[in-house]
Protein backbone atom coordinates (compact mmCIF):
# COMPACT_ATOMS: atom_id res chain seq x y z
CA UNK A 1 0.00 0.00 0.00
CA UNK A 2 2.53 2.58 0.70
CA UNK A 3 4.65 1.70 -2.52
CA UNK A 4 1.00 2.52 -4.14
CA UNK A 5 1.03 5.88 -2.80
CA UNK A 6 4.62 6.25 -3.79
CA UNK A 7 3.72 5.17 -7.01
CA UNK A 8 0.56 7.43 -7.39
CA UNK A 9 3.06 10.32 -5.39
CA UNK A 10 5.00 9.86 -8.56
CA UNK A 11 2.71 11.46 -11.18
CA UNK A 12 2.80 14.66 -8.69
CA UNK A 13 3.17 17.25 -11.38
CA UNK A 14 -1.00 15.98 -12.61
CA UNK A 15 -1.90 16.04 -9.65
CA UNK A 16 -0.56 19.74 -8.83
CA UNK A 17 -2.02 20.79 -12.97
CA UNK A 18 -5.23 19.49 -12.03
CA UNK A 19 -4.97 21.30 -8.61
CA UNK A 20 -4.59 24.47 -9.94
CA UNK A 21 -6.98 24.15 -12.74
CA UNK A 22 -9.32 23.47 -10.08
CA UNK A 23 -8.10 26.60 -8.38
CA UNK A 24 -8.40 29.31 -10.55
CA UNK A 25 -11.89 27.69 -12.08
CA UNK A 26 -12.77 28.23 -8.75
CA UNK A 27 -11.53 31.57 -7.62
CA UNK A 28 -12.45 33.04 -11.16
CA UNK A 29 -15.71 31.68 -10.44
CA UNK A 30 -16.04 33.21 -6.58
CA UNK A 31 -14.72 36.82 -8.27
CA UNK A 32 -17.17 37.39 -11.19
CA UNK A 33 -20.06 35.51 -10.04
CA UNK A 34 -20.25 37.54 -6.53
CA UNK A 35 -20.39 40.73 -8.87
CA UNK A 36 -23.17 39.56 -10.90
CA UNK A 37 -25.03 37.94 -7.96
CA UNK A 38 -25.15 41.56 -6.60
CA UNK A 39 -26.25 43.04 -9.51
CA UNK A 40 -29.20 39.67 -9.84
CA UNK A 41 -30.30 40.40 -5.86
CA UNK A 42 -31.73 43.69 -7.43
CA UNK A 43 -33.57 42.35 -9.02
CA UNK A 44 -34.81 39.76 -6.20
CA UNK A 45 -35.20 42.62 -3.59
CA UNK A 46 -37.55 44.51 -6.02
CA UNK A 47 -40.89 46.29 -5.46
CA UNK A 48 -42.24 45.37 -8.60
CA UNK A 49 -43.95 41.70 -9.03
CA UNK A 50 -43.83 41.15 -12.59
CA UNK A 51 -39.36 42.19 -11.75
CA UNK A 52 -39.29 40.07 -8.82
CA UNK A 53 -41.20 36.99 -10.08
CA UNK A 54 -38.47 36.59 -13.38
CA UNK A 55 -35.76 37.18 -10.97
CA UNK A 56 -37.06 34.11 -8.91
CA UNK A 57 -37.78 32.52 -11.86
CA UNK A 58 -34.14 32.29 -13.09
CA UNK A 59 -32.73 31.76 -9.75
CA UNK A 60 -35.13 28.72 -8.58
CA UNK A 61 -34.60 26.62 -12.13
CA UNK A 62 -30.77 26.71 -11.66
CA UNK A 63 -30.95 25.88 -8.09
CA UNK A 64 -33.00 23.16 -8.89
CA UNK A 65 -31.09 21.22 -11.56
CA UNK A 66 -27.99 19.53 -10.65
CA UNK A 67 -24.84 20.82 -12.03
CA UNK A 68 -23.51 18.25 -14.15
CA UNK A 69 -27.04 18.73 -16.05
CA UNK A 70 -26.20 22.38 -16.37
CA UNK A 71 -22.67 21.56 -17.78
CA UNK A 72 -24.80 18.82 -20.13
CA UNK A 73 -26.36 21.62 -21.22
CA UNK A 74 -24.08 24.38 -21.99
CA UNK A 75 -21.85 22.10 -23.83
CA UNK A 76 -24.35 20.00 -25.94
CA UNK A 77 -27.33 22.41 -26.34
CA UNK A 78 -25.83 25.81 -27.01
CA UNK A 79 -23.80 24.65 -30.17
CA UNK A 80 -27.27 22.56 -31.32
CA UNK A 81 -28.82 26.49 -31.45
CA UNK A 82 -25.70 27.52 -32.85
CA UNK A 83 -23.29 28.41 -30.27
CA UNK A 84 -20.27 26.92 -30.80
CA UNK A 85 -17.59 26.80 -27.12
CA UNK A 86 -15.12 25.34 -26.22
CA UNK A 87 -15.34 22.97 -22.92
CA UNK A 88 -13.30 25.69 -21.36
CA UNK A 89 -15.79 28.38 -22.26
CA UNK A 90 -18.80 26.01 -21.27
CA UNK A 91 -17.41 25.13 -17.95
CA UNK A 92 -16.98 28.89 -17.14
CA UNK A 93 -20.45 29.59 -18.24
CA UNK A 94 -21.76 26.58 -15.72
CA UNK A 95 -19.99 27.59 -12.94
CA UNK A 96 -20.71 31.36 -13.34
CA UNK A 97 -24.81 30.72 -13.92
CA UNK A 98 -25.10 28.17 -11.51
CA UNK A 99 -23.32 30.44 -8.64
CA UNK A 100 -24.51 33.22 -9.62
CA UNK A 101 -27.97 31.99 -8.74
CA UNK A 102 -26.80 30.61 -5.01
CA UNK A 103 -24.77 33.54 -4.71
CA UNK A 104 -27.77 36.01 -5.65
CA UNK A 105 -30.03 34.23 -3.36
CA UNK A 106 -27.87 34.33 -0.65
CA UNK A 107 -27.15 38.05 -0.59
CA UNK A 108 -30.70 38.82 -1.22
CA UNK A 109 -31.27 36.25 1.97
CA UNK A 110 -28.56 38.61 4.05
CA UNK A 111 -30.08 41.96 2.25
CA UNK A 112 -34.28 41.20 3.78
CA UNK A 113 -32.41 41.14 7.14
CA UNK A 114 -30.57 44.47 6.67
CA UNK A 115 -32.24 47.01 8.47
CA UNK A 116 -34.02 49.76 5.93
CA UNK A 117 -32.58 52.49 7.76
CA UNK A 118 -29.05 51.52 6.41
CA UNK A 119 -30.77 52.46 2.81
CA UNK A 120 -32.34 55.40 3.92
CA UNK A 121 -29.74 56.64 5.45
CA UNK A 122 -27.33 56.12 2.76
CA UNK A 123 -30.02 58.03 0.51
CA UNK A 124 -29.89 60.90 3.11
CA UNK A 125 -26.42 61.46 2.54
CA UNK A 126 -26.56 61.51 -1.37
CA UNK A 127 -25.83 57.88 -2.23
CA UNK A 128 -27.65 56.83 -4.92
CA UNK A 129 -27.72 53.80 -7.88
CA UNK A 130 -24.31 51.98 -7.92
CA UNK A 131 -22.87 54.42 -5.51
CA UNK A 132 -25.57 53.42 -2.85
CA UNK A 133 -24.86 49.64 -3.75
CA UNK A 134 -20.95 49.66 -3.69
CA UNK A 135 -20.62 51.76 -0.64
CA UNK A 136 -23.41 51.41 1.56
CA UNK A 137 -25.61 48.03 1.41
CA UNK A 138 -22.63 45.85 -0.70
CA UNK A 139 -20.26 45.76 2.10
CA UNK A 140 -22.84 45.30 4.87
CA UNK A 141 -24.42 42.34 2.53
CA UNK A 142 -21.26 40.77 2.28
CA UNK A 143 -20.27 40.52 5.90
CA UNK A 144 -23.14 39.82 6.92
CA UNK A 145 -23.68 36.55 4.58
CA UNK A 146 -19.68 36.00 4.71
CA UNK A 147 -19.95 32.50 6.34
CA UNK A 148 -22.90 31.37 3.88
CA UNK A 149 -20.52 32.35 1.04
CA UNK A 150 -17.89 30.48 2.26
CA UNK A 151 -19.96 27.53 2.29
CA UNK A 152 -21.30 28.02 -1.08
CA UNK A 153 -17.58 28.80 -2.55
CA UNK A 154 -16.60 25.05 -0.94
CA UNK A 155 -19.52 23.57 -2.66
CA UNK A 156 -18.44 25.00 -5.96
CA UNK A 157 -15.14 23.61 -5.47
CA UNK A 158 -16.69 20.51 -5.26
CA UNK A 159 -19.21 20.99 -8.00
CA UNK A 160 -16.17 21.39 -10.05
CA UNK A 161 -15.39 18.18 -10.45
CA UNK A 162 -18.28 16.90 -12.31
CA UNK A 163 -16.18 19.19 -15.10
CA UNK A 164 -14.52 16.27 -15.99
CA UNK A 165 -17.23 14.68 -17.69
CA UNK A 166 -16.57 17.86 -20.22
CA UNK A 167 -13.11 16.64 -20.37
CA UNK A 168 -11.92 19.66 -18.21
CA UNK A 169 -8.30 18.59 -17.07
CA UNK A 170 -9.15 19.44 -13.54
CA UNK A 171 -8.25 17.95 -9.94
CA UNK A 172 -10.51 14.65 -10.22
CA UNK A 173 -10.05 14.46 -14.34
CA UNK A 174 -5.92 14.33 -13.45
CA UNK A 175 -6.54 11.53 -10.83
CA UNK A 176 -8.82 9.67 -12.83
CA UNK A 177 -6.17 9.87 -15.98
CA UNK A 178 -3.24 9.38 -13.14
CA UNK A 179 -5.32 5.65 -12.49
CA UNK A 180 -5.23 4.79 -15.50
CA UNK A 181 -2.09 4.95 -16.67
CA UNK A 182 -0.80 3.42 -12.66
CA UNK A 183 -3.16 1.40 -11.97
CA UNK A 184 -3.15 2.62 -8.29
CA UNK A 185 -6.94 3.83 -8.16
CA UNK A 186 -7.42 3.09 -3.85
CA UNK A 187 -4.33 5.57 -3.31
CA UNK A 188 -4.72 7.94 -6.25
CA UNK A 189 -8.24 9.08 -5.28
CA UNK A 190 -7.35 9.13 -1.54
CA UNK A 191 -4.78 11.59 -2.64
CA UNK A 192 -7.02 13.51 -4.67
CA UNK A 193 -9.79 13.50 -1.53
CA UNK A 194 -7.09 15.09 0.95
CA UNK A 195 -5.87 17.46 -1.71
CA UNK A 196 -9.55 18.82 -1.98
CA UNK A 197 -9.95 18.28 1.87
CA UNK A 198 -7.12 20.93 2.06
CA UNK A 199 -8.29 23.04 -0.52
CA UNK A 200 -11.89 23.35 1.38
CA UNK A 201 -10.26 24.22 4.81
CA UNK A 202 -8.21 26.93 2.98
CA UNK A 203 -11.00 28.55 1.97
CA UNK A 204 -13.02 27.91 5.35
CA UNK A 205 -9.79 29.66 7.13
CA UNK A 206 -10.08 32.38 5.24
CA UNK A 207 -13.18 33.13 5.36
CA UNK A 208 -13.04 32.89 9.37
CA UNK A 209 -10.13 35.54 8.78
CA UNK A 210 -11.80 37.93 6.76
CA UNK A 211 -14.89 37.47 9.44
CA UNK A 212 -12.20 38.17 12.28
CA UNK A 213 -10.99 41.70 10.05
CA UNK A 214 -14.43 42.53 9.62
CA UNK A 215 -15.44 42.72 12.82
CA UNK A 216 -12.32 44.49 14.71
CA UNK A 217 -12.89 46.79 11.36
CA UNK A 218 -15.63 47.04 12.73
CA UNK A 219 -15.53 47.53 17.09
CA UNK A 220 -13.51 50.46 16.25
CA UNK B 1 -45.14 16.72 -30.75
CA UNK B 2 -44.78 15.20 -27.05
CA UNK B 3 -42.21 12.33 -28.01
CA UNK B 4 -43.76 9.74 -24.92
CA UNK B 5 -41.27 6.98 -25.78
CA UNK B 6 -38.15 9.46 -24.38
CA UNK B 7 -40.65 11.13 -21.18
CA UNK B 8 -40.67 6.82 -20.98
CA UNK B 9 -37.13 6.50 -20.74
CA UNK B 10 -36.40 9.64 -18.72
CA UNK B 11 -39.22 8.26 -16.41
CA UNK B 12 -37.40 5.72 -15.88
CA UNK B 13 -33.78 7.32 -15.49
CA UNK B 14 -35.96 9.18 -12.76
CA UNK B 15 -36.75 6.21 -10.85
CA UNK B 16 -33.28 4.64 -11.11
CA UNK B 17 -32.03 7.94 -9.75
CA UNK B 18 -34.72 8.21 -6.89
CA UNK B 19 -34.61 5.05 -5.90
CA UNK B 20 -30.86 4.66 -5.20
CA UNK B 21 -30.95 8.10 -3.36
CA UNK B 22 -33.39 6.40 -1.88
CA UNK B 23 -32.31 3.64 -0.08
CA UNK B 24 -28.82 5.43 0.66
CA UNK B 25 -30.49 8.31 2.76
CA UNK B 26 -32.44 5.20 4.55
CA UNK B 27 -29.38 3.87 5.08
CA UNK B 28 -27.56 7.14 5.70
CA UNK B 29 -29.63 8.90 8.09
CA UNK B 30 -29.42 6.16 11.26
CA UNK B 31 -25.82 5.63 9.99
CA UNK B 32 -25.39 8.99 10.21
CA UNK B 33 -26.76 8.99 13.64
CA UNK B 34 -24.63 6.08 14.82
CA UNK B 35 -21.50 7.97 13.31
CA UNK B 36 -22.67 11.20 15.41
CA UNK B 37 -22.99 8.98 18.97
CA UNK B 38 -19.60 8.05 18.91
CA UNK B 39 -18.85 11.73 19.09
CA UNK B 40 -21.64 12.63 21.77
CA UNK B 41 -20.36 10.10 23.65
CA UNK B 42 -16.63 10.75 23.06
CA UNK B 43 -15.84 7.26 22.42
CA UNK B 44 -12.15 6.59 22.43
CA UNK B 45 -10.24 6.03 19.07
CA UNK B 46 -13.71 6.14 17.17
CA UNK B 47 -14.67 9.61 17.92
CA UNK B 48 -11.08 10.98 16.48
CA UNK B 49 -11.78 8.58 13.80
CA UNK B 50 -15.71 9.55 12.95
CA UNK B 51 -14.07 12.89 12.80
CA UNK B 52 -11.37 12.80 10.18
CA UNK B 53 -14.13 10.67 8.39
CA UNK B 54 -16.94 12.92 8.40
CA UNK B 55 -14.51 15.87 7.89
CA UNK B 56 -12.59 14.39 3.92
CA UNK B 57 -16.35 12.99 2.99
CA UNK B 58 -17.94 16.63 3.49
CA UNK B 59 -14.78 18.00 1.51
CA UNK B 60 -14.54 15.15 -1.23
CA UNK B 61 -16.71 15.76 -4.29
CA UNK B 62 -19.29 13.35 -4.58
CA UNK B 63 -17.82 12.68 -8.23
CA UNK B 64 -14.35 11.75 -6.64
CA UNK B 65 -15.93 9.42 -4.32
CA UNK B 66 -18.02 7.80 -7.01
CA UNK B 67 -14.77 7.04 -8.95
CA UNK B 68 -13.06 5.91 -5.58
CA UNK B 69 -15.23 3.27 -4.68
CA UNK B 70 -16.13 2.29 -7.89
CA UNK B 71 -11.94 1.96 -9.33
CA UNK B 72 -10.67 1.75 -5.77
CA UNK B 73 -12.81 -0.84 -4.00
CA UNK B 74 -12.28 -3.48 -6.98
CA UNK B 75 -8.87 -2.74 -6.81
CA UNK B 76 -8.74 -4.38 -3.04
CA UNK B 77 -10.29 -7.21 -4.36
CA UNK B 78 -14.05 -7.12 -4.40
CA UNK B 79 -16.29 -7.28 -7.52
CA UNK B 80 -18.73 -4.06 -7.49
CA UNK B 81 -21.50 -3.23 -9.77
CA UNK B 82 -21.85 -0.01 -10.71
CA UNK B 83 -25.32 0.13 -8.81
CA UNK B 84 -23.55 -1.22 -5.95
CA UNK B 85 -20.72 1.11 -5.95
CA UNK B 86 -23.72 4.14 -7.15
CA UNK B 87 -25.33 2.87 -3.39
CA UNK B 88 -22.09 2.69 -1.52
CA UNK B 89 -21.18 6.39 -2.99
CA UNK B 90 -23.99 7.74 -1.91
CA UNK B 91 -24.55 6.55 1.00
CA UNK B 92 -20.80 7.34 2.30
CA UNK B 93 -21.87 11.09 1.03
CA UNK B 94 -24.93 11.41 2.81
CA UNK B 95 -24.24 9.59 5.48
CA UNK B 96 -21.15 12.48 6.67
CA UNK B 97 -23.57 15.29 6.04
CA UNK B 98 -26.38 13.49 8.34
CA UNK B 99 -23.73 12.87 11.13
CA UNK B 100 -23.09 16.45 11.37
CA UNK B 101 -26.86 17.22 11.39
CA UNK B 102 -27.14 14.70 14.35
CA UNK B 103 -24.65 15.77 15.91
CA UNK B 104 -25.94 19.73 16.00
CA UNK B 105 -28.80 18.79 16.92
CA UNK B 106 -28.04 16.58 20.12
CA UNK B 107 -24.78 19.10 21.31
CA UNK B 108 -27.80 22.32 21.11
CA UNK B 109 -30.04 20.03 22.79
CA UNK B 110 -30.96 22.20 26.13
CA UNK B 111 -28.77 20.51 29.13
CA UNK B 112 -31.43 20.99 32.06
CA UNK B 113 -33.05 17.71 30.91
CA UNK B 114 -30.34 15.67 30.45
CA UNK B 115 -29.20 16.86 33.90
CA UNK B 116 -32.93 16.07 35.39
CA UNK B 117 -32.84 12.79 33.79
CA UNK B 118 -29.59 11.87 35.61
CA UNK B 119 -31.20 13.09 38.74
CA UNK B 120 -34.00 11.08 38.22
CA UNK B 121 -31.53 7.70 38.14
CA UNK B 122 -31.30 7.42 34.47
CA UNK B 123 -28.16 6.36 32.83
CA UNK B 124 -26.89 8.48 30.11
CA UNK B 125 -27.68 5.83 27.24
CA UNK B 126 -31.51 5.98 29.05
CA UNK B 127 -31.31 9.36 29.27
CA UNK B 128 -30.82 9.68 25.41
CA UNK B 129 -32.93 7.12 24.11
CA UNK B 130 -36.14 8.39 26.22
CA UNK B 131 -35.21 11.87 26.74
CA UNK B 132 -32.83 13.39 24.21
CA UNK B 133 -33.58 11.50 20.79
CA UNK B 134 -37.40 11.73 20.84
CA UNK B 135 -37.10 15.25 21.01
CA UNK B 136 -33.54 16.00 18.89
CA UNK B 137 -34.63 14.59 15.98
CA UNK B 138 -37.35 17.28 15.55
CA UNK B 139 -34.71 19.82 15.02
CA UNK B 140 -32.93 17.31 12.71
CA UNK B 141 -35.50 17.16 10.46
CA UNK B 142 -35.96 20.12 8.31
CA UNK B 143 -31.96 20.41 7.97
CA UNK B 144 -32.12 16.95 6.93
CA UNK B 145 -34.76 17.24 4.13
CA UNK B 146 -32.60 19.91 2.59
CA UNK B 147 -29.43 17.42 2.63
CA UNK B 148 -31.69 14.97 0.70
CA UNK B 149 -32.42 18.01 -2.07
CA UNK B 150 -28.55 18.03 -2.16
CA UNK B 151 -28.04 14.69 -2.68
CA UNK B 152 -30.77 14.80 -5.76
CA UNK B 153 -28.30 17.18 -6.75
CA UNK B 154 -25.37 15.51 -6.68
CA UNK B 155 -27.00 12.17 -7.50
CA UNK B 156 -25.57 12.88 -11.40
CA UNK B 157 -21.98 11.30 -9.80
CA UNK B 158 -22.78 8.05 -10.40
CA UNK B 159 -23.92 8.59 -13.81
CA UNK B 160 -20.08 8.79 -14.02
CA UNK B 161 -19.14 5.21 -13.46
CA UNK B 162 -21.87 3.97 -15.68
CA UNK B 163 -25.62 4.42 -13.72
CA UNK B 164 -28.10 4.58 -16.17
CA UNK B 165 -29.61 7.96 -13.96
CA UNK B 166 -31.70 10.29 -15.11
CA UNK B 167 -28.66 12.20 -16.13
CA UNK B 168 -27.52 9.84 -18.28
CA UNK B 169 -30.89 8.55 -19.64
CA UNK B 170 -30.88 12.19 -21.60
CA UNK B 171 -27.19 11.98 -22.75
CA UNK B 172 -27.99 8.72 -24.04
CA UNK B 173 -31.33 10.32 -25.88
CA UNK B 174 -29.35 13.00 -27.01
CA UNK B 175 -26.33 10.76 -28.47
CA UNK B 176 -28.82 8.86 -30.04
CA UNK B 177 -31.72 11.48 -31.84
CA UNK B 178 -28.68 13.88 -32.64
CA UNK B 179 -31.26 16.52 -30.58
CA UNK B 180 -30.17 17.17 -27.76
CA UNK B 181 -32.47 20.13 -25.93
CA UNK B 182 -35.46 17.93 -25.70
CA UNK B 183 -34.20 15.39 -23.37
CA UNK B 184 -31.78 17.76 -21.21
CA UNK B 185 -34.74 20.33 -20.80
CA UNK B 186 -37.15 17.20 -19.72
CA UNK B 187 -34.66 15.91 -17.28
CA UNK B 188 -34.11 19.52 -15.82
CA UNK B 189 -37.68 20.00 -15.64
CA UNK B 190 -37.89 16.53 -13.75
CA UNK B 191 -35.27 17.22 -11.48
CA UNK B 192 -36.43 20.62 -10.05
CA UNK B 193 -39.81 18.66 -9.64
CA UNK B 194 -38.53 15.69 -7.42
CA UNK B 195 -36.14 19.07 -5.60
CA UNK B 196 -39.54 21.61 -5.84
CA UNK B 197 -41.82 18.97 -3.81
CA UNK B 198 -38.62 17.75 -1.35
CA UNK B 199 -38.09 21.65 -0.48
CA UNK B 200 -42.33 22.05 -0.22
CA UNK B 201 -42.55 18.66 2.25
CA UNK B 202 -39.62 20.29 4.46
CA UNK B 203 -42.16 23.58 4.89
CA UNK B 204 -44.92 21.46 5.68
CA UNK B 205 -42.93 19.23 8.01
CA UNK B 206 -41.69 22.66 10.08
CA UNK B 207 -44.78 24.20 10.03
CA UNK B 208 -46.97 20.47 11.25
CA UNK B 209 -43.77 20.46 13.88
CA UNK B 210 -44.26 23.74 15.08
CA UNK B 211 -48.08 23.45 15.17
CA UNK B 212 -47.70 20.02 16.94
CA UNK B 213 -45.06 21.35 19.60
CA UNK B 214 -44.85 25.18 19.58
CA UNK B 215 -41.15 25.09 18.45
CA UNK B 216 -39.09 23.54 16.29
Amino acid sequence: MIDHFARALTQWPLFMTGLLNTIWLCASTAVVSLILAMFLAIPLMSHSLAVRTVARLFVDSVRSVPFLLLAFMAYYCLPAVGVKLSSWTAALITLLVYNTAYFAEILRGAWSHLPPQQEEGGRAFGFTGVRLLLYIIGPQLFIAAGPVLGNQLIQVIKDSAFLMVITIPELTFKANQIQSILFVPFETFIIAGCLYWMLCNSVEWLVRRLELVAQTRRAR
Amino acid sequence: MVDWGMIANLAGGAVTTLWISGISIAVGIPLGLALALTRVFRLPLLSQAVTAYVSIVRATPVVTLALFVFFGVPAMGFTLSPIVAAFITLTINTSAFHAEIWRASIVDFPQGQSEAASAFGMTRLQAFRLIVLPQAWRASLPPMVNEMTFLIKSSPAIAVIGVVDLTRTASRIAAYTYDPLPPYISAAFIYAVVVFSLVRTQRVIERMIVRRYGVL
